[in-house]
Parts: C-alpha cells; structure tokens; sequence
C-alpha cells in the first residue's frame, strides 16, 4: 500500500495514490494528482543520513570506504514534497542531486538486532539530499550549511509498505536530468546494510514511527542548474521530481 | 519573581507561572510553590541546533590544531551540530552513562528559544525572533575528533537536558550578563559568560537563518565546553545560569537489559 500527504481543498490529508495516477483520500474523494499540492508523506521528528555508504560514490569523492557509518542529522527545514523546488544559492558553482533510499521507521526502536530490523520499519518513500559543495568546510563535515539547507531535500511522492517493497537491498535507483540518466546504483552496494545500520543507530538512538533514515547514494553526482528538472527514482518505489530555482 | 514559561510531567502544554530563578519558588493558580515539589517536562518541543567553537576558549586552545590536517583551516561559516528529539531530557531526569564509558563532557550552554519563524533575518533584527532563553546541559562522550559529525558521541538518549523554563527576554537580564556557574555534587567547578562568545547571539541568528529556518519553538544553544566538567556515574549536575534557573541532573549508569 502506498501513503502520501497532500494539501487539498486548504487542508492536509493523507491520500492514497491509485495506479492511474489519481489520490484516493480517507473519505473516498478521488482527485487528479495535479490537483494536490504533494508534501514529504511523513513528518519525522528524526532524520538521521548516511554519508558515503556507497563504495563507488566515496571513489568518486575521494574517500576510502569508512569503517564506521557516517553519520549526520537534519532538520524538518530541509524537507520539500513531490513536485517542489529547490533553490541553488547563487554563485556557487557546485550542486548535486543524491538519490537515496529513505526507510520509515514503524515502531519504537531502540537497541534493534540486525535480524529483527524489518519488523521495525513501515516503509520506503525517495529523497533527494542535494549538497552544495562551495560550502564545505572540515568540521563536523558534511556540515550543514552543506546539507541542512531549506527545502533542499525533496521527500516523497509516498511510502511504500515494506512488504510492499520486499527486499530493499535489491533495488535499482536511477537519477534523471532533464530526462537523461545521470545516476545509477543498486541497494545492494551499500557498504552498511539497512539491518546493519539500524542496530548501529538505536544502540545510542531511539527512533520513533515516523522518524526517517536517508542510506546515502551511489556514484553519479553531477552538476544542477536553475531550471533543471531532477527526477530520482528507486525500483519498487516511483519517482520524485523535482525542480531547480 | 518573573513570568515563566514552564511544563509539568503528564501536562501536553506548556503554562505561564511566576518564578523565583534563584531560590526556586514557583507561583501559578494563586498558589506558592518549590521547584522541587514537581516532576518536570521539558519547556520546548522543537530543534535543538548547537553553534559549535563558539566558546573563545576552546577557539585559542585548538588554534593551531585549526591549521593543520584534517582542518587545514578554521571554518568561515558557523559549525553547527543537532540535539535530536532522542536526546531531549526534563530537569532531575537522569541522564545514562552508556556502558564502556568512564566520563561525559557536560557542558553548560545558553539556550535561545525561538518565537517567530526566523528565515534570513538581519542581524539588527534578529533578537525580535527570539522568545526567550533557557539552559541545556549538553552532554557527550568526549571526542578529539571534530571532523565528522559526532553524532554517536553527542546524540544519544537524554544527552540533552533542558528547562526547567524559559524566560521571555523581556523578562530577562540582558544578554552578556547571564552568567553560568556549573556544579558538581554541590561544589562549583566552572564559571562562565557570554563575553566569551566569539561573535553576539545576533549575528550567528543572521547566519544560520541565512541557509536554514528556525522555527517556534526551536532552540539555538552557545555552549561552554572549553572548560566543562567530567562527570561520570552518580554526579549531580547543577547548571545556574543568572536571571534563568537553574537546571539539575544525575549521571546515573545505563543498566544492561533491553532484550528484544
């Protein structure tokens, strides 16, 4: 089953997406989807991210693979929905989209086993954690001038159910610009696993339903530009779009 | 006694009360009150944002380690660090020592709590966004390293206590006189000022907002840590900041346990 939130008719409801493109709401009500305003399907009091858990994607910035996952927070200023945009700071000279697969958490979850980790997560939706790279400076890197921008980590379109989803280790995620693939990766080339990553988390964090974990993103980070539309999209899931002001 | 904004344990909303910040005397519903009568929640349900070297202090003491790898030079843009909703924690609560570890830094820090949704707001301005001010004791495991985020170290559960109210500035000394004095066991081991900031209250509001909003709610906090007491299992922590409160915690040893 897949989840979103959208605004409509001036209030916010949850919104069950059909497959031909149109929203089921609590009530019944069917609307278009182009009639919705789309925002992030979950509110979470926790966003806790990954950063180079993909092997290639450290190659490619220059980082030997960690031992230890890297680890950072956000806040809810950085979270946009399906369809929004995002500005680029002007003047910089260096963007980039990161498509990454977003796991819902579902239960409380604290000192979690690796072997138990599923039956503490609700689902999957699709975030795109942008980093403007100009402002990088070595401490507590990536710091948040990097990655703690508003509204610079589009969220959605909706959660889908993990056992919707099946094995999220096993899915392919792609990046569009303007309709050309510049991004490709497989879940399965993270460095730490899912499981792996929720025991490490809630051995010193307890997360909560709805709380969010970003699992870091592959090789591919190219350039963005006003006008752009970015289009990351994950197997099993859908597609996020977004836009570039 | 001034106007406090204040939560008790089992209230879902924060409440106005008359407070005494030194002696602990607490009046609302006509009613005279000690602090330590109540169990306490927290006064905030934001985020928690740290402005990290901030503290002139620790500044002189890691100049030259600023310059060298992995830093190659000190930063320009505020170093910024979370106290996520895990780590939120109320006065008296205790606070666990995890197993393995001997001492936390605590550190006693200056919590502004934000009032108006504040998005690249000028410095000049910037105060109008500000509600009022608290305490938040911010405790890690100590940690050399400052080139990753240290989020094992700095947000793990309860590691950030915060209350036991917040003062609205206008009821508030002005700024550079609220003071800090931490206690430990009842002996005071630090003392400490905002004249040790390394840039106003102000202008860190105007460059944060600069990229990222600040809500109601929220709270940006300046820490001491330069100086900051070890504590370890069975410390009671006492954070006094003037014309505030004052904000109290045991470190009490995490218990084994937990099976799923």
């Amino acid at each position: 089953m897949k989840r979103a939130r959208v605004a409509w008719n001036g209030t916010v409801t949850e919104a069950e997406p059909l497959d031909d493109g149109r929203l089921r709401l609590p009530d019944g009500t069917i609307v278009d989807e182009l009639d919705v305003m789309w925002l992030p399907p979950v509110e979470p009091g926790v966003i806790v991210a990954l950063g180079l858990n993909y092997a290639d994607h450290a190659g490619e910035l220059s980082f030997a693979a960690p031992k230890e996952p890297l680890l950072f927070l956000k806040g809810k200023n950085t979270l946009v929905g399906h369809r929004g945009r995002t500005v680029r700071p002007e003047g910089v000279n260096m963007m980039h989209y990161e498509c990454e697969l977003a796991v819902v958490i579902g239960r409380p979850a604290r000192r979690v086993r690796a072997e138990q980790a599923y039956d503490y997560i609700s689902g999957y939706t699709i975030a795109n954690d942008y980093a403007v790279r100009d402002y990088l400076e070595n401490y507590y890197r990536p710091n948040f001038r990097v990655k703690n921008r508003d509204r610079a980590t589009p969220l959605g379109p909706w959660i889908v159910s993990h056992d919707e989803v099946g094995d999220p280790m096993a899915l392919r995620l792609r990046t569009y610009v303007n309709g050309a693939v510049v991004q490709e990766g497989y879940t399965g080339d993270m460095i730490f696993s899912i499981p792996y990553l929720l025991e490490y988390i809630t051995e010193f964090m307890t997360l909560a339903p709805g709380d969010v974990m970003l699992t870091g993103t592959p090789k591919g980070a190219v350039n963005v530009q006003p006008g752009d539309e970015v289009v990351t999209e994950i197997e099993r899931i859908g597609r996020l779009v977004n836009y570039i002001a | 006694m001034v106007n406090v904004r204040l939560r008790l344990a089992g209230m879902r909303r924060t409440i106005e009360a008359k407070a005494d910040p030194w002696s602990g005397t607490v009046s609302f519903d006509g009613r005279m009150h000690h602090i330590d009568e109540w169990e306490w929640d927290v006064p905030v349900d934001g985020v928690m944002y740290g402005v990290a070297l901030n503290d002139q202090k620790e500044w002189e003491a890691l100049s030259t380690e600023m310059n060298a790898p992995p830093y190659e030079k000190p930063p320009e843009g505020p170093v910024l660090y979370m106290k996520p909703a895990n780590t939120i924690n109320a006065h008296r609560r205790p606070v666990l020592l995890p197993r393995g570890v001997k001492h936390l830094q605590a550190a006693p820090a200056l919590g502004i709590v934000i009032g108006r949704t504040a998005a690249r707001v000028q410095r000049e301005q910037a105060l109008d966004f500000v509600f009022g001010y608290t305490i938040v004791h911010d405790l890690s495991i100590p940690h050399k390293q400052r080139y990753r985020p240290a989020v094992k170290e700095q947000a793990r559960d309860g590691f950030a206590p915060v209350g036991p109210w917040i003062v609205p500035k206008e009821e508030a000394p002005p700024l550079f006189s609220l003071v800090a004095h931490v206690y430990v066991n009842g002996r005071l081991v630090q003392r400490a000022d905002p004249s040790r900031f390394r840039q106003p209250v102000e202008q860190w509001l105007a460059e944060v907002t600069e990229f990222m909003t600040l809500y109601p709610g929220d709270v940006l906090f300046f820490s001491w840590p330069a100086d900051a007491p070890l504590v370890s299992a069975g410390d009671v922590v006492r954070i006094e900041i003037d014309g505030i409160g004052a904000l109290e915690n045991e470190i009490a040893p995490e218990q084994g346990g937990d099976e799923q």
